[in-house]
């Protein structure tokens, strides 16, 4: 469970998250959404102390985060990066193993659990295991991300828009892998996009931003249903209006 | 040419000596720096805009400065140590600014990632910067070893032997043999390190562990047995040896020689050569205790290191007040006089002298604005120039200054029409020169003095007593034969040396 209370960054002149307070339950997907500059990547860092937040204070499991060193707290945080970011000078065994080697577990373990996490992520050990991270593929890539974040099985996973920069078949193929995992291990997350069908299929629930504001929270019907503002009921309109112009175009076609 | 190669492992080891251990000096010191550097921006223009100065610092004079700075500081200021530390402050540039280039070009998705994965500031150092900025920093250590290798020659003039000796002193007794040794030796040792660096960032980039491994081992060895052989050099310095200096030029080789193989002979004690000392350096380090005995002129200490401009009336005169002066204020005794004076001297062609009527000085003031002047490097600096202009109103067209060894050519082959000749050098009668009558006295006498230190004067009265055999057995004749031998016939100082002690040998046995 994560519990944020009032978190709110300041940089010289702007406020980039402004006195924010949610609560993310244990097994549940929340999905930040927002454009760019709304705050949401900011609030995610916010939770791993990637960045350190200037007022306010995050909690999870009832710890507050500013009580365990930054380093420790982020072992026990899954990270998956936006540009990926696998070390380009190790391998992908080498890149998994990374957080279980910091932690101390010993080499037969993290050999083991590098192989486990491969197939998790449906990548074939043998055959990707001593490649460099060069030769693989955009969307290997991050399944090797996403298997990186899980190595040392944490309880919690922070994902900044983790498949923008995917063709849709391998994003949607990724997306769906993500959902089997987290299902399976039962994953509290916190997920990031701005794309709003992605929000819609992978949340439980989803926290609109805005200019460094949490506008409205709730289930994707609840956010269909009864949008809070303006903004929340045109952002809500853009997915539905594209599938009512998809089913036309179904319908018109000669069968 | 094998009488050059025979040299060849005492410099190649010494020359090993400097340069490895400035660069790894230089590389314990430049990486840890920059990468401080990088962690607090505000240290970044003070440090590098530091090495930078240092490295536009000439390289000869950056060694040369290390000399009576260490001198101040009372710690061993020639030989090995004014060498290394010039050549360690030397190597750090190249190596600090590729650390901060290779570090800030270390892509900041992956610095956070490294963060985010859980790494502390350390094992982010240690597993990802470093290891991501390697191949620029090896290629900084590269550009290091090169230019080390090459700024190392310049050792010699600081007393530190090296490659540069057959450099120095080949182009001082035109021996171009001894300095092609030195210039292809350097060449192919800046090649070899090179090539080791290069291969080890290739084995490391392509995961090569046994060649990585081999490259270490090689590397290793070459530490090691540079190590060793310095520790050796090291210990053996303190092993009371008498050491003997000369400064840059033919006469003092052959001299320098004279003195260690008559010491070696007379007292039984060991002896080392210390050559192509600079000027000044010589007189330092004999006050210094680094050397123990070589031989200076008298007028040369009157006029530079006692400051006087003014000539004296005789050559006693001066001879009696500098060695008094060096007793007094240095601790340092003269031996005597070996008997011949090698003073400054106008020399010009003979045919142009006698086409314009000049004999004399005096005959050159109303000329002197239509010839060119040439000279060696520190002659318009010193007094003596400064009494001669003033003594005779000389203005020249033009001034010009070149290496010693050079000026007799120049002037032969009407490049210059009068030089700062010395006179006892062969090549004044072989060239067909004629020396110009100071009719004014301006210049100082010049008589070759056997200057020793305060340690020999302390602890080897023998050694003293021996040099004193050797005073007034060489006249300017002698000196002049003697140079001619070197400059002109190609023979080695060291044969030329021995030649001369084998003669005292025989007449010796002869009485």
């Amino acid at each position: 469970m994560i519990e944020a209370f009032g978190l709110t960054k300041r940089y010289a002149d702007v406020v980039a998250v402004d006195d924010l307070s949610l609560r993310v339950e244990k097994g549940e997907l929340l999905v930040l959404l927002g454009g760019s500059g709304s705050g949401k990547t900011t609030t995610l860092k916010m939770v791993n102390r990637l960045i350190e937040p200037s007022a306010g204070r995050i909690t999870i499991d009832g710890q507050d985060t500013s009580t365990i060193e930054a380093h420790a707290l982020r072992r026990r945080i899954g990270y998956v990066f936006q540009r990926v970011g696998l070390f380009p000078h190790m391998t992908i065994a080498e890149n998994v193993a990374i957080t279980p080697t910091l932690i101390g577990w010993d080499r037969a373990r993290v050999s083991r659990r590098v192989d486990e996490l491969l197939e998790l992520v449906e990548l074939a050990p043998a055959l990707v295991r001593d490649r460099s991270p060069s030769e693989l593929s955009g969307g290997q890539e991050q399944r090797v991300g996403v298997a990186r974040a899980l190595a040392a099985a944490p309880s919690v996973m922070l994902l900044d828009e983790p498949f923008g920069a995917l063709d849709p078949l391998t994003r949607d193929r990724l997306q769906q892998s993500f959902l089997r995992i987290r299902r399976q291990l039962n994953l509290t997350a916190i997920f990031v996009t701005h794309d709003m069908v992605e929000a819609l299929l992978m949340g439980d629930r989803i926290a609109v931003m805005r200019e460094g504001r949490l506008v409205q929270i709730g289930t994707p019907r609840e956010l269909l249903r009864s949008p809070a503002d303006e903004y929340v009921r045109r952002l809500m309109e853009t997915p539905t209006r594209q599938a009512r112009v998809v089913d036309a175009l179904l319908e018109d076609s000669p069968a | 040419m094998s009488e050059q190669l025979a040299l060849l492992p005492g410099y190649l080891t010494a020359h090993l000596q400097l340069t490895l251990f400035a660069l790894l000096l230089g590389t314990a010191f430049s990486v840890p720096a920059g990468v401080l550097v990088t962690r607090m921006k505000w240290l970044d223009q003070p440090v590098l805009g530091t090495a930078g100065v240092i490295q536009t610092i000439p390289s000869l004079a950056l060694l040369a400065i290390m000399v009576p700075a260490l001198a101040a500081l009372g710690m061993q200021s020639i030989g090995f140590l004014p060498a290394f530390i010039g050549l360690t402050l030397y190597s750090v540039l190249p190596i600090l600014r590729n650390t901060v280039t290779g570090l800030a070009g270390v892509a900041p998705e992956l610095v956070e990632a490294a963060r985010g994965v859980g790494m502390t500031p350390m094992q982010r150092l240690r597993l990802v910067e470093l290891p991501l900025a390697m191949p620029v920093v090896l290629a900084g250590i590269r550009t290091s070893a090169v230019l080390t290798v090459g700024v190392a020659t310049l050792s010699t003039p600081v007393g530190a032997p090296s490659l540069g000796n057959y450099i120095f002193s080949g182009l001082q007794t035109r021996n171009l043999t001894a300095v092609l040794v030195g210039c292809v030796a350097a060449a192919i040792l800046a090649q070899c390190l090179d090539g080791l660096l290069r291969a080890l960032g290739a084995a490391v980039a392509r995961r090569k562990r046994g060649w990585a491994a081999v490259v270490l081992t090689t590397i290793g060895l070459l530490y090691g047995y540079t190590g060793v052989s310095l520790l050796q050099d090291l210990g053996a310095r303190d092993a009371g040896r008498v050491v003997v200096g000369a400064k840059t030029f033919t006469e003092q080789y052959i001299l320098s020689e004279i003195l260690a193989g008559h010491i070696e002979e007379t007292t039984g004690a060991a002896t080392e050569v210390v050559s192509s000392l600079g000027s000044t350096v010589a007189f330092d380090a004999l006050r210094a205790e680094e050397i123990d005995v070589y031989v200076e002129y008298s007028g040369t200490i009157w006029a530079t290191i006692m400051g006087r401009d003014t000539a004296p009336d005789s050559r006693d005169a001066v001879l009696g007040e500098v060695s008094r002066f060096l007793r007094e204020a240095h601790g340092v005794e003269v031996a005597g006089a070996l008997g011949f004076e090698n003073a400054y001297a106008l020399a010009m062609r003979r045919q142009q002298a006698e086409e314009i009527g000049i004999r004399r000085i005096g005959d050159l003031t109303a000329y002197a604005r239509r010839l060119v002047m040439g000279a060696d490097y520190e002659f318009f600096g010193r007094p003596e120039w400064t009494a001669i202009r003033d003594t005779y109103g000389l203005a020249f067209a033009s001034q010009r200054t070149m290496d010693p060894s050079l000026m007799y050519q120049a002037v032969a082959g009407g490049q210059v029409d009068v030089i700062s000749a010395f006179s006892t050098d062969g090549r004044i009668a072989a060239l067909d020169l004629v020396v110009l009558e100071d009719e004014r006295g301006a210049i100082p006498p010049y008589d070759a003095l056997i200057l020793v230190g305060p340690r020999l004067v302390r602890e080897r009265p023998d050694v003293v007593a021996a040099l004193r055999q050797i005073a007034g057995t060489i006249d300017a004749t002698r000196m002049r034969r003697m140079n001619l031998a070197v400059d002109q016939d190609g023979s080695g100082p060291a044969a030329v040396a021995e030649s001369f002690l084998q003669e005292r040998r025989e007449a010796r046995s002869a009485r």
